[in-house]
């Protein structure tokens, strides 16, 4: 540096020193002048915004901890002094009821197994250093579910004589699919005629049933309605048909899609009998649940239902098969539009006004059910957006290289367009988990409902009751929420190392 | 030129013919983009198709392979026709490798697992033979050293270089690039060229949209020059460059020949 360069035909003799940086710019001091002193605006906005969290957080510490009464039997320990904070005895007493709500205090080992389980399963499939990830997948959303169903309500479900009746028909009709899977839909259908033939007279007969009442008859150890009997008899027949006529040929598309087929049916017969069998727990109505338990029920149920419901929602919305777009457009903006209270109103009081007569959908059930829609009809345009986003280039490389659809859909455009989407499908989750306190308004106390029933306990009135009771109920639903935050933040940056794309 | 490629057809009739299109249109919307296409391609044959942008040339061999749908004529593509018929079309793009101008290449999958996908989902091989076979075509491009990296993170003519890897992988026998080298820098072409002079010397049956007309010289057996959605001239490298017939090709290659 120091002999002067002349234009031309200079050359460096000897390299410059390396200089340690200059004071004041790295390090703890460094990082404050940059960051928040580096101008007389930002200093004074840094003073004015340290000092107004000060203030807030001085004001939270004072009521909940200094001013704060820890210890007592009941209300007189909080109305004994004067001027004082937080209730938390309140808390302690009333803890059990806020978690588990109504549900049998011998009984909720029940509750505390899903509760562990759920949390352990969901860490290890949270962690991407774990190894296993198929199988605590599988677990998580095959095995806990109806684990959790049996536990918590105690299985030993019972069902109708008609509601078996249909799902027996409803599992050989399904037969019917398999030839279509197996040959394409026009030469399914060619090869197919006569059962489907016979399956559309089981439907036409099913239909006029439901209208015009039909004789019955005594067989299977109880009444049976003529039509139904017909109806079983002509779809077991049309099932025989379309399976049958694969059996028989070499193909291996028509062997695997009979397979399919036998493992679906299967699993869903294995399923009914779990969750009709006695394994000797006492059963507990839905009605009794509460707390926690239930938010975390309508909340979890909704969310596992509504991502692939919504994508399914979002790619039919994009498909260039007119009947399933439209029912696509219609599904999402029916949903869209309605708001979440007329929803839980309408499964609530309206839907046992058009269902048939002694059908009895549980009132919880009816709840997840209209949660898991709603929040659907949400996911698919946030899904929409991100596939949106996926260069059409992308989808023709893919059919380029012979990709089917779903293929295509499965391993090339959903993981880039739902990596895209991550805030905002967490978005979705977080404003769900907060509106399932909306199931307040039919009924069904979740953890701010159950918080809001116990302030009218004579036992705890006291000025600080309610103030506690919400704080509480703040602090739960801010811990459950902020974790899915810090969890989505960390994926988005843990699915981002090295995919950023150049020449695109 | 119906004729010429109508004898063409009698005389390739035992399997020779790799692609033949008959009287081929297309319209998007009110715009006939490509009019009356007869072309018929022999197995090893390697055509390079150039012409003015706008000219069809990219909707042509798209077609090929029902990237894009064409709306009257046949195209028939190793012996199958492409109709509406789903199977038909996944047995053509089974046999049909594409590479693309702007690479395509999928940006969430390391380069091996490009290279992978189709032969393990689409062709049913096992993960480990897909592998090897991938690993040969990588080091055939001269990357087999980035296998383990995301796209993201190599140059354009290492990218399309992967991608020509990629649709190699799975062992097709005829190839269409789509302006493979016009996204690239001009110091990255040459690589990219020179992978596919090699496949071109190995006997693939290729197509090439491409403007270098350096590449046409050394591999091509006909040249095709579009404007408009026609087919104006076709003919053997030597006679196009030197002795152009119409007036369209002679313009065209004063503009592009300095």
């Amino acid at each position: 540096m120091t002999d002067v360069p002349s234009p031309q035909g200079w050359v460096r003799s000897e390299d410059a020193p390396r200089l340690p940086a200059p004071p004041n710019t790295t390090g703890p001091v460094g990082w404050m002048l940059t960051n928040l002193f580096s101008s007389p605006m930002n200093s004074v906005l840094t003073i004015l915004g340290a000092s107004f969290v000060i203030w807030i957080a001085w004001g939270v510490i004072d009521w909940a901890l200094i001013r704060g009464v820890f210890t007592g039997e009941d209300r007189e320990a909080c109305v004994a002094v004067p001027n004082s904070g937080a209730c938390w005895p309140y808390v302690w007493a009333k803890f059990h009821q806020f978690v588990y709500g109504f549900y049998p205090f011998d009984q909720r080992w029940r509750v505390n197994i899903c509760f562990i389980v759920g949390a352990v399963t969901l860490a290890t499939m949270a962690m991407p250093s774990l190894p296993y990830k198929k199988w605590n997948a599988l677990f998580l959303l095959v095995v806990y579910p109806l684990m959790t169903f049996v536990l918590l309500t105690g299985g030993n479900l019972n069902l109708s004589s008609a509601t078996i009746y249909f799902i027996t028909g409803a599992l050989l009709f399904s037969a019917l699919v398999v030839p279509i899977a197996a040959f394409g839909i026009e030469e399914g259908i060619q090869r197919n005629k006569l059962a489907l033939i016979l399956a559309g007279i089981a439907v036409a007969i099913w239909l006029v049933s439901l209208f015009v009442s039909m004789p019955e008859i005594n067989a299977f150890g109880g009444f049976i309605s003529v039509a139904t009997l017909i109806n079983l008899l002509l779809l077991t027949a049309a099932a025989v048909l379309s399976i049958g006529h694969r059996a028989s040929t070499r193909d291996i598309a028509a062997r695997s899609a009979l397979l399919g087929w036998v493992g679906a049916v299967s699993a869903i017969i294995a399923v009914l009998v779990l969750v009709t069998a006695d394994f000797g727990l006492v059963q507990v109505e839905t009605q009794q649940w509460g707390g926690l338990l239930v938010t975390l029920v309508v909340a979890v149920t909704g969310i596992v239902a509504a991502l692939p419901l919504g994508i399914l929602l979002a790619l039919g919305r994009r498909s260039k098969m007119v009947v399933v777009r439209l029912f696509s457009i219609v599904f999402i903006e029916v949903w869209r539009g309605v708001p979440l209270i007329t929803v839980l109103f309408m499964a609530s009081i309206m839907l046992p006004l058009f269902l048939p007569e002694g059908t009895n959908f549980d009132k919880l059930l009816r709840a997840l059910v209209g949660t898991a829609l709603f929040s659907a009809a949400y996911m698919a345009e946030t899904v929409r957006g991100g596939l949106q986003a996926i260069p059409r280039g992308q989808y023709e490389a893919a059919q380029a290289l012979g990709l089917s659809y779903w293929r295509m859909m499965n391993l090339i455009v959903l993981p880039q367009a739902l990596k895209i989407v991550i805030p905002g499908i967490v978005n979705a989750f977080i404003s769900l988990f907060k509106d399932t306190t909306l199931v307040l308004i039919i009924g069904l106390f979740d953890l701010l409902g159950i918080i809001n029933a116990s302030f009218s306990d004579p036992k705890w009135v006291s000025p600080q009751t309610g103030t506690t009771g919400y704080f509480v109920a703040a602090l739960m639903f801010w811990v459950f929420c902020f974790a899915m935050s810090r969890y989505s933040l960390f994926m988005e940056r843990r699915l981002a190392t090295g995919h950023k794309r150049r020449g695109i | 030129m119906a004729q010429a490629s109508a004898q063409r057809v009698e005389k390739n009739e035992a399997g020779e013919v790799a692609i033949q299109l008959l009287g081929v249109n297309k319209w998007y919307g009110e715009f006939h983009v490509l009019r009356d296409i007869n072309l018929s391609v022999d197995r090893g044959e390697r055509i390079v198709i150039c012409g003015p942008s706008g000219s069809g040339k990219s909707t042509l061999i798209r077609c090929i392979n029902r990237l894009e749908e064409h709306q009257s004529g046949q195209i028939i593509v190793d012996g199958n026709e492409l109709t509406n018929d789903l199977k038909r079309i996944d047995e053509v793009r089974r046999e049909v490798g594409m590479v693309f101008q702007h690479f395509n290449l999928f940006p969430h999958l390391t380069v091996l697992e490009n290279c992978t996908l189709a032969p393990i989902w689409v062709r049913k091989m096992s993960k480990a033979d897909a592998e090897a076979a991938a690993m040969k075509y990588l080091t055939r491009v001269k990357i087999p050293e980035q296998a383990n990296k995301y796209p993201g993170q190599l140059s354009g003519g290492q990218q399309q270089r992967v991608a020509i890897a990629r649709s190699l992988c799975m062992n097709p026998k005829i190839m269409l690039f789509d302006e493979p080298t016009s996204a690239l820098d001009p110091e990255m072409i040459k690589e990219v060229l020179e992978v596919m002079v090699d496949l071109a010397q190995s006997g693939m049956t290729m197509i090439c949209v491409t403007h270098e007309m350096g590449f046409a010289r050394q591999v091509a057996n006909r040249v095709i020059f579009m404007d408009q959605g026609q087919i104006i001239e076709q003919n053997s490298p030597v006679e196009f460059f030197n002795n152009p017939k119409s007036e369209r090709t002679k313009l065209f290659l004063s503009q592009i020949l300095h």
